[in-house]
């Protein structure tokens, strides 16, 4: 419980700091499991994006992230597991007793929503980097949940890769049409598909 | 500046004339609003009301700041400076290499200049932007090592930092002059800030029942010399009114008004450059109507400077 007061306040402080615009461009904001994916460029993405969810669909929504970096201090793992209650995945892939497509299809399996950057790391905000192939196997798994392309725009600028201390700047963010795999389509067509939609959002 | 100083029966009457003028302007907008028969005309209309209910919320957070007394209104301008300035620093193209910088004057500079007015330190108020942060900031950014665009950079954010911090922070710097025979400086304050808004309501009010030749159109279509005149004569006669809450004559307060209000258009014209270079209309969408905080003091900004040195000159 104690966790889910700390997501609130994070959240709230998030929203201060960031002072993000929420739009929509073709989503209507409803209740039901998706998966949202972004680019990815700050810290702060993640939360930003989480805060700006209903409150209904905060609690069921839980976000993809680098067990290398969430794994390695306390506070760290406190914050990933117990406030934000991510699906920590290897993102070197290797390890097979750990299969990160695994671990995001049981999370979808239990009903919660996702939010993924299947760009893998964070840029530095200028483009959109090609995306890793995680997504398109959990859309292969999980055909019938929808992606929603959402588009984070100057966070990167509010808190930069490298950088400790904020700047606050203001922030959008932009929700696109919900996007489903195609009967047949390859997972190169897929993944310049989605990567193109969230890129027309821009 | 005292603490907790309280309103004087004049401050009072000016405020409950502000609240009554607001309460003819709401009827005003809901008798418009039965009357508008086109599309357009309810649009603007609708805009119309929207800027009218923002004004409400706007006068009731000025009037509680400025009840407060001196620190209530310092922490007022200060909290309007650090929204400006986002506003502003959002649409300039900085880069990476600023981030420090800029960390600086969000969290550095602008509780810094706002001090120095609570403390009344007039010295280092006056050149702690212009002279300290200046020559501070351009270095801060040659360390972080990026010289694309250098100068640029260095100047659209020493121009932010002037106009929504250095520049804003004057209007609540009025209450730390000592001015001869006259104490009621909280009078002064809500003189600069009427006359000037005012002035904007009145341009936009001639502007849009008289509005034909344009100032300077490819600046805002919206600028027009009749609401810039209309606007402008109609704002420094009711700044002459206002005398009895200031330390000037009915004829100096009326040259006060005049200038203020070019000044106020001034400021207007030039922030609407600015947008009109980065390609947005408002600044911000923070208050309904109106736009961002940016779109609602520029006008302040360019008045408050001149109002408060001349001020200081001739009458302290």
């Amino acid at each position: 419980m104690g966790g889910r007061l700390l997501a609130g306040l994070i959240a709230g402080f998030a929203r201060l700091l960031a002072g993000a615009t929420v739009r929509y461009a073709g989503y209507k904001p409803a209740a039901g499991q998706r998966i949202y994916f972004a680019n990815h460029s700050s810290h702060l993405d993640f939360v930003v994006l989480w805060s700006a969810l209903p409150s209904t669909e905060r609690s069921k929504t839980r976000p993809v992230a680098g067990s290398d970096y969430w794994d390695n201090s306390a506070i760290k793992r406190y914050l990933a597991r117990e406030v934000f209650r991510a699906v920590l995945v290897d993102r070197t892939g290797k390890t097979k007793d750990r299969n990160p497509v695994e671990d995001m299809v049981a999370a979808l399996d239990a009903g919660d929503s996702l939010i993924i950057f299947p760009e893998g790391t964070r840029g530095d905000g200028t483009a959109i980097a090609p995306f890793k192939s995680g997504v398109f196997h959990v859309a292969t798994r999980k055909p019938d949940v929808d992606l929603v392309p959402v588009m984070i725009e100057n966070l990167n600028r509010i808190l930069p890769k490298g950088e400790v201390v904020p700047v606050p700047l203001l922030s959008s963010i932009t929700l696109g049409p919900p996007l489903r795999l195609g009967a047949g389509e390859t997972k190169e067509d897929f993944l310049a598909r989605i990567r193109g939609e969230l890129e027309r959002l821009g | 500046m005292s603490l907790g100083f309280s309103l004087t029966k004049e401050t009072i009457w000016l405020l409950e004339g502000v609240g009554a003028l607001l309460l003819v302007a709401s009827l005003v907008g809901i008798v418009l609003g039965r009357r508008a028969a086109t599309d357009a005309a309810r649009a603007t209309v609708a805009n119309l009301n929207a800027r009218i209910r923002a004004w409400w919320v706007m006068v009731a957070v000025f009037a509680a700041a400025v009840a407060m007394g001196a620190i209530g209104s310092t922490v007022l301008f200060a909290l309007l400076s650090f929204l400006a300035l986002r506003e502003f620093v959002t649409l300039t193209p900085t880069r990476r290499g600023d981030h420090m910088a800029l960390f600086w004057i969000f969290f550095i500079v602008v509780p810094f200049q706002y001090l120095l007015v609570a403390i009344e330190w007039y010295g280092l108020f006056a050149v702690f932007i212009p002279v300290w942060a200046f020559l501070f900031l351009p270095a801060r950014i040659a360390v972080s090592g990026d010289a694309e665009r250098f100068l640029e950079r260095a100047a659209k954010i020493q121009f932010a930092m002037m106009i929504c911090v250095y520049c804003v922070s004057h209007v609540p710097a009025l209450l730390m002059l000592d001015l001869k025979g006259y104490t009621n400086n909280a009078g002064l304050l809500l003189f600069l800030v009427i006359v000037v808004q005012m002035s904007d309501v009145l341009q936009y009010v001639w502007g849009k029942t008289l509005g034909r030749h344009k100032v300077a159109p490819t600046i805002s279509p919206s600028k027009t010399w009749e609401g810039l005149i209309g606007g402008v004569l109609s704002a420094t006669a009711l700044g002459s009114g206002l005398w009895w809450i200031t330390p000037f004559t009915p004829l100096q307060a009326a040259g006060m008004s005049l200038l203020i209000t070019i000044l106020g258009f001034a400021g207007g014209l030039t922030m609407s450059a600015i947008k009109r270079d980065s390609g947005v209309k408002d600044f911000g969408a923070l208050i309904e109507g109106h736009g961002g905080v940016l779109d609602r003091i520029d006008s302040l900004c360019f008045a408050g400077p001149v109002f408060f040195h001349l001020t200081r000159y001739y009458f302290a």
